[in-house]
């Protein structure tokens, strides 16, 4: 091997359980890069809190009082659009079934580098 | 307007009607979205077709009919429907049918509504062709086709404390053949099979299927990712299969402690699940489909779809794309490229397009031609040997 006279070399062996298995399952990395961006994450994604958020996906509330309101101005009048903060509720701004705000987020182009 | 060829596959939109419209729940102060989330044919049983669709709140019954003849030659009606003055009508005629343009009528018979508080996500048609079942998140209820203003709650699963939530249903199915068996699908990766002959509410399952879970692969994805999408029954009843994030599963209804096949879907994606977790797509609900008991098949990104032959354990990746794929040509198989050396022809995993998802295919029931929805396209794809 060129390092000098064989068998004099003891190097020291740290027990160190990772060694074992050099590669990290993909899962564990993606794992650890995700709680490295929120440190605040939640232990357990299954908890009830996630579920709880999971039963209300995609429910948009209303003020029924505004909304017929508007619904009455807007023979009118043209309203103006939606401002810009389609969640906020008030007056002129609330949406009818006409111009319901989109409801798809509209999908992050995927950031899959490394 | 039925303008099909057969000899060259042709397909023409037959009828377009408004199913659902938006509504307002005033008591809650919620908007319901007019968005389908299932359609199921029932058993033609005359000329016309009957289909259940539902959004996330109620399920209506529509009749599809074709009409192709009309009467003419009343004798007290003009042809355009005004009434005739009968002083003016000297002689009688007997009206006759004569052919007319082809129209498709659309019109709704039941509306199954007010029975779920969380959003359905499943309808199922027994196999007594008089009963159905609706699912949400937490309960599945019992219908009967012609009976609207009741239902009955075989499942419910909400804790008496919301706090104690740890799942939730995924989709519900009734077993092809067996009209008192269903099964349904959990968020932690469970399928139950429940008997309604055992109890009137089918709290507790009759089989539990569910695999066991490697605790040293165990990460903050492994419950997402095991999330079950979507349960159909093989054609004879004797198998099930799963869809979850990254693979579909076959499960002999006669073993419960794990899946007899299983199928990576895109394993790539599994170094990519921050990424995934991050755009929310690790939680697209993919749904599977059987050609039979032999061939399943699924959807993915970038407008591919996978197909695997449970006999010859081949599998195919295609690709549902106008750019790609010259009308009448034969599908070129796909492949992605996970690591390393890109193969010319092949994809990388980070070119995948994400906001490309094929969520619903559907296999004919008898024949070899399959229908694929992109986001804005349906496409339809026969066997070439036809």
């Amino acid at each position: 091997l060129g390092c000098g006279a064989p068998g004099i070399y003891t190097p020291f062996v740290f027990q160190d359980t990772q060694e074992k298995d050099k590669t990290i399952p993909p899962e564990r990395a993606e794992e650890a890069k995700l709680k490295a961006k929120y440190p605040n994450l939640g232990q357990k994604p299954g908890g009830s809190d996630f579920l709880m958020k999971r039963l209300q996906k995609g429910q948009k509330y209303f003020d029924s009082g505004d909304y017929n309101m508007a619904k009455a101005k807007m023979k009118n009048k043209q309203l103006p659009s939606a401002g810009p903060d389609k969640n906020l509720v008030t007056g002129d701004h609330i949406p009818t079934p006409q111009d319901l705000p989109q409801r798809k987020s509209s999908l992050v182009t995927s950031k899959l580098a490394g | 307007n039925k303008t099909q060829s057969h000899s060259r596959g042709e397909y023409n939109v037959y009828s377009t009607f408004q199913s659902h419209e938006p509504e307002f729940d005033y008591l809650k102060s919620l908007e319901i979205e007019e968005k389908i989330n299932k359609i199921r044919w029932l058993p033609q049983k005359n000329a016309a077709q009957f289909l259940l669709s539902t959004n996330d709140k109620t399920i209506k019954l529509w009749k599809i009919s074709e009409r192709d003849k009309r009467p003419e030659g009343y004798n007290l009606k003009e042809e355009d429907g005004r009434y005739r003055d009968p002083t003016t009508v000297t002689t009688l005629r007997v009206p006759v049918f004569r052919p007319m343009d082809l129209m498709v009528e659309a019109s709704p018979r039941r509306i199954f509504a007010n029975a779920h508080t969380y959003h359905i996500n499943s309808i199922s048609i027994n196999s007594d062709y008089e009963t159905y079942l609706s699912a949400d998140d937490l309960r599945i209820n019992l219908w009967h086709l012609e009976i609207t203003d009741r239902s009955f709650n075989i499942v419910d699963i909400k804790p008496a404390n919301m706090e104690e939530l740890t799942e939730v249903i995924t989709a519900a199915e009734f077993h092809p053949n067996s009209c008192s068996t269903f099964v349904y699908s959990s968020s932690k990766g469970t399928i139950r099979l429940c008997d309604m002959r055992a109890s009137a509410l089918c709290d507790r399952h009759s089989k539990l299927f569910e695999e066991p879970e490697d605790p040293s692969n165990r990460s903050f994805f492994s419950e997402i990712i095991s999330s079950i999408s979507d349960v159909k029954f093989s054609h004879s009843g004797r198998y099930m299969m799963t869809r979850d994030y990254l693979s579909v599963k076959i499960w002999d209804l006669n073993m419960e402690n794990r899946p007899v096949e299983t199928y990576q879907v895109h394993e790539y994606l599994r170094s990519k699940l921050c990424s995934l977790y991050e755009n929310d797509c690790i939680f697209d609900k993919f749904e599977c489909c059987w050609n039979g008991s032999d061939i399943v098949m699924t959807g993915s990104y970038n407008n591919f779809f996978r197909m695997f032959d449970r006999n010859t354990k081949r599998d195919i990746t295609l690709e549902a794309s106008r750019e790609n794929n010259k009308p009448r040509t034969v599908l070129k198989p796909r492949k992605v490229c996970a690591s390393g050396k890109r193969k010319k022809d092949e994809i990388s995993v980070d070119s995948l397009d994400f906001n490309k998802k094929i969520l619903h295919t559907a296999w004919h029931p008898k024949e070899n031609i399959i229908a694929v929805a992109t986001t804005n396209n349906l496409y339809i794809f026969q066997d070439k040997m036809n």
